[in-house]
């Protein structure tokens, strides 16, 4: 401020106009990439183990809210994780997996769906749960007693809510029609209202409903609470009260995923 | 000095805070309040971006050129605010995820590029890191009352510890929606500016005109 005028009039020359902004930039940049390149393994670490975390909660492994101490990597190792060929309608083998060169352990859904090679556009109508592009291949996680028989199949859902898609998983028990539970580990839903999605006490009325009807899927999320008296009530959920979108995109995704386009011909599988 | 610096760090809580009076950064205060840890987190990594903030370019502001004043500062801003987004994901995965977009939009918040404009390019980074500081506070006070109240009347619950049980919970509570919702927020804030101007009435604008005196005929 009381820097002679000289001063003043260099500050803004044509010269030291390019050297600050140069200065800036590089000084900013070197900044910015050696933060993102030193803790990108501990981000890319933290989401997969939130993924494998909520893959176990499906599963009924792990209980966020009971606050015990679980090893996630430990109990991950349980399970069989396996590819399934959606548009085959079957499970492949590793053998065949690792002819296609995907690695079943680090297979990115999400990034498949945008492949044209190894994905599918929807059509309107059968488009159920508003995701525009369905992934070839899947990803389940399968639960195997020490006999060898399936305990649990843990199977990837995702479909669009009210403003987000939800990213989720959903497990069944091994006759291939008992939901054994359902988490998601990703939405934008609203705090509070769609984002009750998160909440256990919801989550705790999915385990022991049927998804199975005849050979369709049976499950609905449904308007208010569902009544015991009622003979559909082991196919009903409640809905959410102030989410009415979230709720049926929930119950759109388990439609689509667990139907004859997504998962259902592949339960019919295992369950043989 | 000390007086000064302790003005400049006590100021900016009630005399001339952030949200209440320079009426800055009330986006994020609508958006992360639902909960009291979120809201902690954005208030902890405004306080990084801001004091940093001010201490980088009060540090050269006698070298930046005045054209280009505001690109070098939106620079340094954004260039902190992806640090902080990147520890965030490697530290507290599960807030950052909650906070989502919020975090990069603190290169928007308008406190952080208004104290630098006002305050860092003509004060020593010392006190500049204090001003900093001191609206960082004013900025987090604000915050994390609107938040108490968003989380205890919208959840029940403080810091995520059931304090009104829920009805859903086998509790009496039944929980305000609206809490929830972005615009209860707004009329916490206003309530709460009506509040601190009530108490420091000094704070209360002129209004920028009167209404005229009842021209119409009256009764003849």
């Amino acid at each position: 401020m009381s820097e002679p005028i000289k001063k003043e009039k260099n500050k803004d020359s044509m010269k030291n106009i390019i050297v600050v902004s140069l200065a800036v930039c590089f000084v900013c940049s070197i900044v910015v990439s050696s933060a993102a390149v030193f803790l990108k393994p501990q981000r890319l670490a933290n989401k997969d183990l939130d993924r494998n975390r909520n893959i176990l909660e499906a599963a009924g492994l792990y209980d966020k809210a009971s606050g015990q101490q679980v090893n996630i990597a430990e109990q991950f190792e349980k399970f069989e994780i396996r590819l399934v060929d959606l548009q085959e309608k079957r499970v492949l083998s590793d053998l065949e997996a690792s002819d296609l060169g995907i690695d079943p352990a680090s297979y990115d859904q999400r990034k498949a769906a945008k492949d044209p090679e190894i994905s599918k556009e929807l059509e309107t109508a059968e488009d159920i749960a508003s995701i525009s592009r369905r992934a070839r291949y899947s990803t389940i996680y399968l639960l195997k007693d020490d006999s060898g028989d399936i305990e649990k199949v843990v199977l990837p859902l995702h479909g669009y809510g009210l403003w987000s898609i939800l990213y989720g998983f959903i497990a069944v028990k091994g006759d291939m029609n008992t939901v054994s539970g359902i988490t998601f580990y990703e939405h934008g839903e609203t705090a509070g209202l769609g984002g009750e999605v998160d909440n256990p006490a919801w989550k705790g009325l999915w385990p022991g409903k049927s998804l199975y009807k005849g050979d369709e899927v049976g499950l609905r999320v449904i308007k208010g609470n569902a009544n015991p008296a009622n003979s559909n009530f082991d196919y009903q959920i409640d809905g959410l009260s102030g989410a009415t979108l979230t709720s049926k995109g929930v119950e759109n995704m388990v439609v689509y995923w667990m139907g004859d386009e997504g998962f259902g011909p592949i339960l019919d599988d295992l369950r043989s | 000095m000390s007086a000064n610096a302790k003005e400049v760090l006590l100021g900016p809580i009630f005399n001339n805070n952030p949200i209440g009076l320079q009426i800055l950064g009330i986006c994020s205060a609508l958006a992360v309040t639902t909960k009291m840890s979120v809201a902690l987190v954005m208030c902890l990594a405004l306080t990084f971006v801001l004091t940093l903030s001010n201490v980088f370019i009060s540090l050269i502001r006698n070298q930046i050129p005045s054209s280009i004043r505001i690109i070098v500062q939106m620079t340094i801003i954004a260039s902190l605010v992806i640090v902080v987004d990147q520890i965030l994901g490697a530290v507290a995965y599960d807030i950052s995820k909650q906070l989502s977009v919020f975090v990069g939009l603190i290169i928007t918040n308008c406190i952080v590029m208004g104290r630098a404009e006002a305050f860092a390019m003509q004060n020593p980074p010392g006190l500049s890191f204090i001003d900093g500081l001191g609206n960082s506070l004013g900025y987090s006070v604000c915050l994390m009352v609107v938040a108490t109240i968003r989380e205890l009347f919208g959840s029940g619950s403080l810091f995520s510890i059931e304090i009104l049980p829920l009805v859903t919970n086998g509790g009496w509570y039944s929980p305000m929606g609206l809490m929830l919702l972005p615009p209860s927020a707004f009329f916490i804030i206003g309530l709460l500016i009506w509040a601190l101007r009530a108490w420091k009435p000094e704070q209360v604008e002129e209004p920028e005109y009167e209404i005229g005196g009842h021209t119409a005929l009256s009764k003849v």
